[in-house]
């Protein structure tokens, strides 16, 4: 069953992607059903697990025998536990609702087929990436969902802004791949196995360095796919892609998936303070990172993408606090999961209403033009910034909670994250749906078709009641517990303060978001005369300055350094090698003259030759 | 002593020797028109019938432990004819090899549909060339089935050859399958004074070079009164320091490196290989090759592996010179078959880096080696005798520009067999390079794997050359086409790229069948 999990969205790829132009008509339908198939047996699979005890609810299941060399022996299995199933309920159950939700707004893309089966693609390979019981396997599930959202960004290809955003997805992506591969080769060294069962029990008895160094190199990994501070910069380009693959993959599921390795390595970083201290380091820079850049942007998409760092940045910072933070991780994994997805969509459908214009100047009083997104949004924003009881609040207060509990700094930076979250949330929901209309000539906003609203109601829902039902009804907490270990531990600041705060910091950058741009006029044009910050947020914070001084350059230096030193020195040598090796040939060809009494002459001297060498070695 | 003979253990040769007598006489009185039928079946049934016997001989289950055995855990260990021969587990694996290269072999040259005019052995060999008897004789369509005795004698005396565990019966199987090659060496239907020149050339030169091997077992007769390798060995130990003895290593060992075309007793293998008939080149290219390098293993290692430090540093010498003039002079070659025949030079002397290993490895390393090689060379010389224009076959280099676009079946099968002639991974080549240079590391052999490798690099180049001609260039206006040929070729070409890329691709059965097969009996 748990194979069939990943089989279903692989044989839809593998299908529209094999079967070319005659699926063109019932392609998407078909890649919607074998999303939702693989959704069904997701739930299905879940109701088994309820009927088993905490302990036994983790299954694998072993297929077949992928490497064995030598001392190295790789299965091809799964394994599915409560962590996984998550996971695999998010993926699939948000992924079915942005396939339905992608029949409308891919309706008039002529390669309509194609966009299906890379989404079908990239649902197979998150699958295989959360449901793999070793880290070889899940680094390849990790690549394919790197080659998907790769083909997904730059789908446009036309247009050579999103060709390059994909070439700088997959490049920035490459450099925290090196990661995932090193901890790997050093878990094989290590360890003699790259199980995660193996691992989680060699840990223990291993040289405190080696886990560290593992634990840093599986940082970087997740740093690269959960565009994480240094390897950030390429998520705001990946806007570029098709509306829903930003829902999906780019805020939903994949670029969550560092979180989910971290939770997974667990045994590793329980181990090591140093790497848990560089997880939270990490997690507290992007959170602000993001929270900055979301204040400054324009386009509505970029803003959600600055909004997705910092809330990953949120889910890092929690899974570094180590036992008392994975739950909580992972609870506003999900929750941020339903809600971005929501709020995503709510852009896409605005985006369709406006002519695909992503400009927030643009924008404005769209709350009477398109009701069901801006409730639909309404709710997402309710839930992003925390307002008690949408889903949001639940987990994100958790994790400033936590976060005090290990330190004051970190505290106060979670803190001031929710603050700015408030801010650039609000100006988003003001410069979007409120205030006097801006639109530009011949737009006429419109609600979109039901295919679209109807994933995004569903979504509003998760949003709203999301956060509710998981910690009333389904208990996360003591879902994860067997997987994760306690939640709780003891806290220096006390709930009942740290609610009433957050609040207060909530609501100040909510008002001051509103005073801003929702009593004032906002400009068409965006104003040149900003403050220096305001600068430094528009221009992501020079992230892609920054990759172009530090790397780039030298590299294309190196680069060309490299070429002059092929060019003259190894050419050189071989060219001048070559042509003495050929003149050498054509010296020895004349040796060979055609006349069997010089042949004979060369045997005796050969014989001489033996001769002589023999009765050498005998002196 | 009681004579003995034992008929079962040396099946394989007798039946081939038997088969090459009734040959004979199919000549005197089958009629003229059904000789070549006839010939044609008792050529491939005697031929499977002793590979049938050869696997009688390897299954049989094995007189004691492995152990004592020389690691052969099954088949026959025993001497024969009062140890002039020695059937053991190696030995039986070069039969094998010989017969089945043979097998392919007598297929190709079976070909008579690639010639407008027959097939590639003259109408009528005692005709002058260019005279009106030759005209004639063609103009009739007359072919030499005498060919077929020839070549049964031939396989049956390298069959012999590997096994033979005296000096005197490795030079009596040495002429035996030495002298037909003389003959069919001269007898192609085109270019045929060429093809007399390398024939004298290779009877003068063989003849010198027997000579030598000749004399040199005289000399170790002379000190140890035996001829027999085991008893050899053990005289040695005590007289071993005799300069006779070492004069005699010597000898022998270039009697043998002729046989192998070893550098500086190489210079007839390109003219030969270029005047004789193609199909009869990949014959000798193969199994010559396979035969000899056996007959030196043996020799080396069991006659004279007691003395091993005093002929070494002469095989280093003769390797490295064979490695490095074999690649060196291939480069500025422009005929396909000379190309060919400077890279076999080359690749004896890869092969020589595992009888200079002197080990168990070295051994299987080579016999590997030599099995993986003689395919690669009967594919790569059959392919060669397919690419024709009006005046026969097209080997000029020049003349195979294109040849990737007209026909890239036979192109692409060439490339495969160039690329394992270079030893590029995924073909037999890589594996028996890599095999032999892990051996001859084991051996203390370092420097001369360098060498090897550097004489590999060297290798590629030409070719690589080649390949980038068939397939990158435009074909020329009035070039030479690509022959359809019957069965027989195809079949040929069919198993030697099949070998080609199973040693390649799945290397380890065979590799655990030579391992099986221990090292020699002595």
């Amino acid at each position: 069953m748990t194979a069939a999990l990943i089989g279903l969205p692989l044989f839809g790829a593998a299908t529209l992607l094999l079967g070319g132009r005659r699926t063109n008509a019932w392609g998407h339908f078909f890649a919607v059903a074998m999303s939702a198939s693989s959704f069904f047996v997701g739930i299905f699979l879940f109701i088994q697990m309820l009927g088993r005890s905490g302990e036994e609810r983790a299954v694998g299941q072993y297929l077949f025998d992928w490497i064995s060399v030598g001392r190295f022996h790789v299965p091809f299995g799964l394994h599915i536990d409560q962590l996984s199933m998550v996971f695999v309920l998010l993926i699939t159950g948000v992924g079915t609702l942005i396939h339905v939700y992608s029949i409308g707004y891919m309706e008039h893309d002529p390669n309509r087929r194609r966009f299906f089966a890379y989404l079908n693609l990239f649902v197979a390979a998150m699958l295989l990436l959360v449901l793999a019981d070793n880290y070889l396997l899940l680094y390849v599930g990790w690549e394919g969902v790197g080659l998907a959202s790769y083909l997904l960004i730059s789908f446009y290809q036309h247009k050579p802004s999103a060709a390059a955003a994909g070439k700088k997805a997959f490049i920035v992506n490459r450099v925290g791949d090196v990661g995932l591969s090193i901890a790997v080769m050093l878990m094989f060294v290590t360890f003699g196995t790259v199980t995660f069962e193996g691992v989680a029990a060699g840990a223990p008895q291993a040289a405190p360095s080696h886990v560290t160094w593992i634990g840093l190199a599986l940082l970087l990994a997740a740093c690269g796919k959960s565009a994480q501070f240094p390897l950030q910069s390429w998520l705001l380009d990946a806007m570029e892609g098709p509306t829903p693959v930003s829902a999906l993959i780019h805020a939903a599921t994949m670029v969550t998936a560092g979180v989910y390795l971290i939770t997974r390595a667990h045994a590793i970083f329980d181990l090591s303070s140093t790497a848990r201290t560089a997880v939270v380091t990490i997690g507290a820079i992007t959170l602000l990172l993001g929270a900055f850049i979301g204040t400054a942007k324009d386009d509505i998409k970029k803003g959600l993408a600055g909004s997705t760092m910092s809330q990953i940045g949120y889910m890092i910072l929690a899974a570094g606090l180590g036992p008392a933070g994975y739950v909580f991780a992972i609870f506003h994994l999900l929750t941020h999961g339903l809600f971005k997805a929501g709020l995503f969509l709510g852009a896409g459908s605005v985006m369709h209403g406006m002519n695909d214009d992503v400009n927030m100047r643009h924008y404005g009083a769209l709350r009477t033009a398109m009701k069901i997104t801006y409730a639909t949004f309404g709710l997402g924003y309710l839930a992003i910034i925390g307002v008690p009881p949408f889903s949001g609040f639940w987990s994100k207060d958790e994790i400033i909670h936590a976060a005090f509990g290990q330190n004051i700094y970190i505290g106060l930076a979670t803190l001031l994250g929710a603050g700015v979250t408030a801010f650039y949330m609000t100006r988003m929901m003001a410069m979007t749906f409120f205030g006097e209309a801006r639109w530009e000539k011949g737009i006429h906003p419109h609600e979109s078709p039901a295919t679209m609203t109807a994933p995004m109601l569903i979504l509003a829902l998760g949003s709203a009641f999301g956060g509710l039902l998981l910690v009333f009804v389904g208990d996360i907490e003591g879902w994860l517990e067997p997987i994760v270990g306690i939640g709780h531990s003891d806290h220096a600041v006390s709930n009942t303060i740290l609610i009433p705060v957050t609040l207060l910091v909530v609501l100040v950058g909510a008002g001051y978001g509103w005073m801003t741009y929702g009593r004032r006029p906002v400009p068409v044009v965006a104003p040149e005369n900003v403050s220096l910050l305001t600068r430094a947020a528009r221009a992501d914070a020079y992230g892609d300055a920054l990759n172009e001084a530090v790397f780039m350059r030298p590299g294309q230096y190196l680069t060309r350094a490299l070429v002059w030193f092929d060019s003259k020195a190894i050419d050189g040598t071989i060219g001048g090698l070559s042509a003495a090796i050929g003149g050498l040939s054509a010296r020895g060809r004349k040796l060979q003259n055609g006349y069997a009494r010089s042949y004979a002459l060369t045997m005796l001297g050969g014989a001489v030759l033996i001769a002589f060498v023999l009765l050498l070695v005998r002196l | 002593m009681k004579n003995s003979f034992e008929y079962a253990a040396l099946a394989p040769i007798v039946v081939l020797l038997g088969a090459g007598v009734f040959s004979i006489l199919i000549e005197a009185f089958v009629p003229r028109t059904s000789r070549r039928i006839c010939q044609l079946f008792l050529v491939l049934g005697s031929l499977a019938l002793s590979f049938g016997y050869v696997l009688i001989n390897a299954t049989k289950t094995l007189v004691g432990d492995p152990a004592t055995n020389g690691g052969q855990t099954h088949g026959l260990r025993q001497f024969a004819v009062n140890g002039a021969t020695v059937i053991d587990g190696a030995g039986l694996f070069l039969q094998g090899t010989l017969i089945l290269i043979a097998f392919v072999a007598a297929l190709l040259l079976a070909e008579n549909q690639v010639d407008p005019q027959g097939d590639a052995f003259a109408a009528r060999s005692s005709t002058l060339p260019g005279s009106e008897d030759e005209r004639q004789f063609t103009a009739q369509g007359w072919t030499q089935t005498e060919i077929w005795p020839l070549y049964l004698f031939c396989v049956g005396g390298m069959v012999l050859f590997p096994v033979a565990n005296d000096f005197l019966t490795m030079f009596v199987a040495l002429e035996v399958f030495s002298l037909p090659l003389y003959l069919m060496a001269g007898m192609a239907r085109r270019r045929r004074l060429l093809s007399q020149e390398a024939a004298l050339k290779y009877f003068v030169l063989g003849a010198f070079s027997s000579a030598f091997f000749l004399f040199g077992s005289a000399l170790i007769y002379a000190v140890t009164a035996t001829m027999n390798f085991g008893q050899v060995s053990v005289a040695l130990e005590n007289a071993g320091q005799d300069t006779l003895v070492i004069t005699g290593i010597g000898m022998i060992a270039i009697g043998l490196l002729f046989k192998v075309g070893a550098v500086p007793f190489h210079q007839w293998i390109p003219d030969v290989y270029q005047g004789s008939p193609t199909a009869l080149t990949a014959f000798m290219g193969a199994a010559t090759k396979v035969a000899a390098f056996a007959a030196m293993l043996r020799v080396f290692y069991v006659a004279f592996g007691g003395m091993r430090w005093d002929w070494r540093p002469m095989f280093w010498v003769v390797a490295i010179l064979t490695m490095l003039i074999g690649s060196i002079l291939a480069v500025t070659q422009t005929d396909i078959k000379r190309m060919l025949a400077f890279s076999s030079i080359a690749h004896a002397g890869f092969l020589l880096l595992g009888v200079i290993a002197t080990s168990a490895s070295g051994l299987s390393s080579s016999l590997l080696y030599l099995f993986a090689y003689g395919f690669t060379t009967i594919g790569s010389f059959a392919v060669v005798s397919l690419v024709r224009d009006a005046a026969g076959e097209a080997t000029h280099l020049s003349q195979w520009a294109g040849l990737g676009k007209k026909s890239p079946v036979v192109a692409t099968s060439f490339a495969l067999f160039l690329l394992a002639l270079a030893g590029i991974p995924l073909t037999s080549g890589f594996t028996g390079k890599f095999a032999i240079f892990t051996a001859a590391i084991g051996g203390g052999a370092t420097p001369l794997v360098i060498v090897a490798v550097i004489a590999s690099a060297i290798a590629a180049f030409f070719y690589a050359r080649v390949i980038v001609l068939m397939f990158f260039t435009e074909p020329p206006v009035d070039g030479p086409n690509v022959v359809i040929p019957s069965w027989f070729t195809k079949i040929a070409i069919g198993v030697s790229v099949a070998v080609t890329l199973l040693i390649g691709v799945f290397p380890q059965p065979l590799i655990d069948l030579i391992v099986s097969s221990g090292i020699f009996a002595s």
